[in-house]
């Protein structure tokens, strides 16, 4: 799987609640946030989690979030964030 | 206290564990040789060797470019092996201070700390260094300058994450050994700065 994205991308965590052992935390989902790094590509583990082969692998990236528009009661330094590992499947565009 | 003379009935997870170890021995997939053989490895890993990785950092500008670059290859060139996963090294500042949760499970740089305190693991810590840091630091007594950016790192996948923290003020003389005894497991997770 090709990596869509380049560090300083803007991208949205796509907000669905699929069933199934997922890595994306609730917290994070349907939140925008821009690309810290590509970490490499990696075994699905979604599917991984199902005894399967974990192909096609997928990007996977850091994705740097402001924590003042996760937790909207949010206190602490207006510039503080919160970055969390999401692979590529779970992200998509700010631009479409 | 545990009364040390009464009998303890297994709670629900150590009878999974003693039966799943007795099944996989009982079907020969591992040996208990193996699993006693593995338990003393993982025993003997120590946040002593995270404390070399900071210590070699502080002292050599070279690795300390090499090691937030690619923590992975900077620890295999101090005979560090880290298998499979890869490790991001993330540098605190005077403006800058990292911390470093899994709010999935556990996830932790295993091979240079070794086995995660239990808090590590608590939902309290999980759920709430990421949306109150300030406030979990501070309990670990630890007050953080409202200035002073905190970046809060989710190992959520494949990554494990180091905090390199700031080499403390006046020790230009101290050898790479007397640096490294001042560098606590819990400055590498980022809920404490080295105190000397």
């Amino acid at each position: 799987m090709e990596a869509r994205f380049k560090p300083g991308d803007a991208v949205r965590v796509r907000n669905i609640y699929p069933l199934g052992h997922i890595r994306t935390p609730f917290y994070i989902r349907g939140h925008s946030g821009v690309i810290e790094r590509f970490c490499g590509t990696f075994g699905n583990p979604e599917e991984l989690a199902q005894q399967r082969s974990g192909e096609p692998k997928q990007p996977l990236y850091r994705v740097r979030f402001l924590q003042k528009k996760v937790w909207p009661d949010y206190q602490g330094n207006p510039d503080d964030v919160i970055e969390v590992e999401i692979f590529q499947h779970w992200l998509e565009g700010e631009n479409g | 206290m545990k009364d040390q003379g009464s009998y303890q009935p297994y709670s629900y997870f150590q009878l999974m564990e003693v039966s799943l170890r007795e099944l996989l021995v009982e079907k020969g997939i591992v040996t208990e040789a193996q699993l006693a053989a593995t338990v003393e490895e993982v025993r003997n890993i120590t946040p002593e060797r995270g404390a070399r990785v900071v210590a070699k950092a502080w002292v050599n500008t070279e690795f300390r470019k090499k090691l937030l670059q690619d923590g992975t290859r900077a620890c295999e060139e101090l005979g560090l092996e880290i298998p499979a996963l890869k490790l991001v090294v993330v540098e605190n500042t005077p403006t800058e201070h990292n911390l470093v949760v899994c709010t999935l499970c556990s996830c932790y740089p295993r091979m240079l700390l070794g086995m995660p305190p239990e808090w590590y693991k608590s939902r309290n810590y999980r759920s709430r260094a990421v949306r109150e840091p300030r406030a979990v630091l501070s309990e670990f007594g630890l007050e953080l300058a409202q200035e002073i950016k905190i970046r809060v790192h989710d190992s959520t996948a494949d990554m494990r994450y180091l905090v390199l923290p700031m080499r403390p003020a006046d020790t230009e003389d101290w050898s790479e050994e007397r640096l490294a005894a001042s560098v606590t497991r819990d400055c590498m997770i980022g809920v404490a700065v080295p105190r000397i």
